[in-house]
This record gives structure tokens, sequence and C-alpha cells, in this order.
């Protein structure tokens, strides 16, 4: 038996990395959004806590319990936005969004995504997309509204 | 082809003589190639594979019997009329019931219990009456009672379960009150493998003259099952986790509690006669199955009723606690395996957790090499909050499965061990 190729695209170093060692992963006190979010399907929940200073994510970090896929989305999501505007990160999330659904294959368009590129696996695995956007649906909600809110990706 | 390690199979169970490798071409799905590997399908206890014979069944009664049933005056309908009904009778005898009216058709176990929980528990359970179960049930087996205490301002209690995932027997007279108007609870637990003593639970709630429901899902694949024996009142099982189609199922029921109880749904054929006045309802089991049932459903699962017998559910029993042994012993030799639900009456199942490794994780990276296994909370989130875990990988075996297949799974493991090294 050996190892399936495809299975590196999924699980590429950087994801096993952070799922191993997430990145901000610590519940924030002074947050001023945080939002709630849970996947049914598995069963995996993270909370997300945002800082804001004027329109400019000042801090944002994570906690909860998830596979590799969502741990790893959520940990390299809070090293990406900090320091972006609301704008800036609204645009990330929809070129992510396209990157693991696989909408988006140009290679130009992948550039702009950094680091995040290593989910382009994903969308290999349907199942697994959810996954991965569960951090990002947890912060969309916790920065367009209510301080505290759940949200699920079904 | 015969893999040396279905031999192996076969030769250690000279005694039990069942022929996997004969039995598996029965079951066209088997040879299906997953990522360019043999499919290994250990997810059994979420649905089972369907033999030949019920697939072509079904075939045969769309192509020469097709016809609605019931009050049809012409040669089809006649004939599908008497295939359905023959299956009725085909269950009551798998089950051992009394007489073919004691078996309703429905669309599965969830439609079961909530059937039970719609009339017997309407009109039975009141403002602060109980109903208890287990704290092993199916999220089927929870809601539907959850509901119905809401509405009635009725409590539900429960009986816990120890850390091997057995019930805690001990608990339960004290649990069974003149309050409780009704005891549900699963025969074999789908998230733990638990075989429960219902038999022992049913004589307790009876002692009290209370009525007992077996959700019998998990159970009526792997074991021979006779109601009459067990005294249960009522008991619910899916076809399609007994190697028959999927949206049909069989609740049985005492002839005199279900004559006793309100219809479940209105419609055609649940009628004796309708005058806007005065509707009389049709005896039972009619009473219960309002519009045009699953026809085909119930014919393809009396086929795979068929089939099961031909095998011989005690060799299958058998055959199936010899695989839950080896697996278990495979399993159990690595350190960073934990398994959940070691009770010593355990059917052939295994929930488990590879440390540090989420369950998602190992399931997609299982299915890379073929091995198709459950991951998740299986429907039943107040066990995995009893074990303080989020999820785990379900293996769950059928009769067609090898101990070589044990081997393929525990070899993928490794592999998903390497991926996240
Ligand atoms: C123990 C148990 N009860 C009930 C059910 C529900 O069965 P169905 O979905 O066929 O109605 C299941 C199925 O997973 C089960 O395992």
């Amino acid at each position: 038996m050996t190892a399936s190729p495809d299975l590196r695209e999924l699980y590429q170093e950087v994801i096993i990395d952070h799922t191993k060692r997430p990145r901000n992963f610590r519940r924030l006190d002074n947050a001023d959004r945080k939002a709630h979010g849970v996947n049914p399907l598995c069963g995996d929940k993270v909370e997300v806590f945002v800082k804001m200073n004027g329109d400019v994510i000042d801090e944002v970090t994570f906690h909860g319990a998830g596979c590799s896929i969502s741990t790893a989305s959520a940990s390299l999501m809070t090293q990406v936005l900090k320091g972006k505007t609301l704008a800036e990160a609204r645009e990330i999330f929809e070129k992510f969004h396209d990157l693991v659904t696989g909408k988006a294959k140009d290679p130009d368009f992948q550039k702009k995504l950094g680091k995040l590129l290593v989910f382009s696996g994903v969308c290999e695995y349907p199942v697994r997309v959810k996954c991965a956007t569960l951090p990002w649906h947890t912060l969309k909600a916790a920065l367009e509204g209510e301080a505290e809110k759940t949200v699920s990706t079904e | 082809m015969l893999r040396p390690e279905v031999l192996h199979d076969h030769n250690e169970l000279n005694d039990l003589a069942i022929d996997v490798s004969r039995i598996r071409e029965d079951f066209p799905v088997l040879t299906t190639l997953v990522k360019g590997r043999p499919l290994v399908y250990l997810d059994n206890a979420a649905t089972t594979q369907k033999p030949r014979s019920v697939i072509e069944r079904i075939c045969r009664y769309y192509e020469s019997e097709n016809a609605n049933i019931h009050r049809g005056v012409h040669h089809l309908s006649m004939m599908a009329t008497e295939a359905y009904e023959s299956v009725r009778e085909k269950v009551r005898a798998f089950i051992n019931a009394r007489e073919p009216r004691e078996i309703v058709f429905v669309r599965g176990t969830t439609e079961a219990v909530n059937l039970v929980a719609r009339t017997y528990g309407a009109v039975n359970v009141g403002p602060g009456d109980e109903v208890l179960i287990t704290a092993m049930e199916h999220h089927s087996n929870i809601v539907p009672w959850q509901m119905l205490c809401e509405e009635k301002g009725a409590r539900l209690r429960v009986i816990p379960i120890t850390d091997r995932g057995e019930l805690v027997l001990d608990a339960v007279p004290n649990l069974l009150s003149q309050r409780t108007k009704l005891v549900s609870i699963t025969h074999i637990s789908n998230a733990l493998g638990t075989v429960n003593p219902v038999a022992e639970i049913i004589r307790l709630a009876h002692e009290r003259g209370i009525p007992v429901l077996v959700d019998g899902a998990q159970a009526v694949a792997h074991m021979p099952v006779d109601v009459q024996e067990l005294d249960c009142d009522f008991y619910a099982f899916s076809g399609h986790k007994i190697f028959g189609p999927t949206g049909i199922g069989v609740l049985y029921g005492r002839a005199d509690l279900l004559e006793a109880i309100p219809p479940y749904q209105g419609g055609g054929d649940m009628i004796a006669s309708v005058t806007f006045e005065k509707t009389t309802y049709n005896e039972i089991p009619y009473k219960f199955e309002a519009g045009t049932p699953n026809i085909a459903g119930a014919i393809g699962l009396g086929a795979a009723l068929d089939y099961v017998q031909s095998v011989g559910l005690d060799k299958i029993a058998r055959y199936e606690n010899y695989l839950l042994k080896y697996a278990t012993e495979r399993l159990s030799s690595f350190d960073d395996i934990q398994i959940i639900g070691q009770a010593p009456e355990k059917a052939a199942l295994i929930s488990f957790n590879l440390h540090g490794i989420h369950p998602h994780d190992v399931g997609t990276i299982l299915d890379q090499y073929g091995v198709a296994v459950r991951t998740g909370h299986h429907c039943a989130q107040p066990v995995m909050d009893r074990f303080g875990v989020p999820a785990t990988v379900r293996a769950s075996f059928a009769f067609y499965n090898t101990t070589h297949e044990i081997d393929v799974l525990v070899e993928a493991l490794g592999k998903v061990r390497e991926v996240f090294k």
C-alpha cells in the first residue's frame, strides 16, 4: 500500500503543522466581536474572537475542537487577517471560498491567496469544504453582527 | 479469485459453514473499485448492501407486477396485493409475532418510533408523566419523546451507562414509577455496539404494568429476534439495515395495544367508511397505513428476509462475532487506539479514536484506500458527550466482510498516522 499522492495535496505540510500547533489559539478576553460556529455534520465547534481598531482587525483568535482542515483553516485565517480592513477581509474570504469550492483554478488568481493556497486540495473533497469554511463563516458572523451568534454551515 | 485471507476465514470457520467468498458474490456492489482499490465496506450500521436477489425482486415487481394494492379487482392489483401482504406474514414469522396484523409497515425505525409517540403517547402520556429511555439511544429514539414530553408537560428520564458502555441495570427499578407511561430502549447501540439486556428491562417494566418499545434497528440483521420471547410491546426496525431497500420498515405492536390506540395519519386505506359526519377506521394494521405504501420496498424487504434466512441468523451471529474478536484484537494492539464501548456483549461494531487525529480526517484518509467507515457522532450526541469525545470512527461489520478487510483497515490506519507524523 503506497501513500496516495492526492492525500498530500489535501494534507499539505503547512496544514499538518497548523493542526499540531494552531496559531492564535486562545480566547480573547477583550474581544469586541465574537461568534460561535458549529458543523452539525461532524460536531466541529469553533469560536472566533475579534478585536477591532477602527476599521482594522487588530487581533483575531480562535478556540474550539475540530478536524485538521478546520483547525488549520482557522489558524491560517487568524494569521492572514491580522491588520486587514473589513473590506479586505471580506474580499479574502470570497477568494478563499472560490478556492475551496473549485471555482478558482486560474493560477494568477490563486497567487493572490498567498499562504491560503495550501487549501487548494480541499475542492477535490466536497464533504470537507465545510470544514475549511466553518471558521470563515464564523468570523463573518462575528464581524457582521451581534456580539454573539451561532452559525451553522448547514 | 479466492484471496488467501478468505481461505483463512474459511478454514477457521469450517464448523460455522459460512462461505464468505460465495456470499460476497451475491452482493454486486462489493466488486466496486474505489480510487482503484477494492471497496472495503465497513459502514454496515449505517446501511447494509443489497444482495442480487433483493435487487432483482424489486425489478421483477416493477417489470411485471406493478399495481396499486387493496381493493383492486384486476389481475395485477391482486398480484401486487398478494405479494405485499405475503411479506407481512414473512415479517411475522421472522420476529415470531403472533399474527400478521401485528406487523405495521412504516418508512423505517424513525417513523415507527414517531408513530408510537404520536398514537400511544398522545393518549397515554399526560402532565407529570414520564417516558424512560437510555443514555445510548439514537436521536430517533430521543427526539420524538422530547417533542411529546414538551407538548404534554411530561418528563424524559434516562437510564445511565457505565464507562464500558453498559446500561446501569441497578438504576432501572428506581427510574420506574407510577408516572412512567412507556419505556423505549435500543436493543443494540449503533454508537457503542452494546447488546442491551432488553428482556430483563422488559420484565422490570412489566412488573409495574409499563409497556416497552424496543428499537431493533441494529439488532435484526445480526441476531435472531423473537418478540414473544422478549415479551416486548413494540419492536421497530428498518429494512435497509437488513439488506433490504430504504424507505421500508416495520413496527411490531401487540394486537391489543394497536387496537387500543388511535390512528397515526389520516387518508386512504386506513378507513372502513367515510362520511362528512363520521369516519370509521379500518382494522389493524391498516389503521396505521394511510395512503399508498412502499409496495416495492415491502416486497424487497421480503426478499431480504428470505436471503438472511437462507444464510441463517445463528451462523451470521457467530461469524460476525468472530470478525468482532479479530478486529478488536488487531485494533487493541495499538497504544494510540482508544475503543469506545467495551461491553462484554457486543455486536460486530467498533467505535474508536486514533490519538490526536480527528475522526473526520481518519475517514477521509481511509477512503483513499477504499475503506468506508463512518465518522462523527452517529446520531448519538449524548453518547459522545458521555465519553467526552466530539466524534468517533466506527467500523461496523456484516457477514460479507472478511478478516482480510480488517487487515486492510489496520494497514490504512497506518497510512493515517503517516500523514500526521
Ligand atoms: C439504533 C438505531 N435506531 C434508529 C435508527 C434510525 O433508523 P432509520 O434512519 O432507518 O429510521 C438507526 C439508524 O442509524 C439506529 O442505528
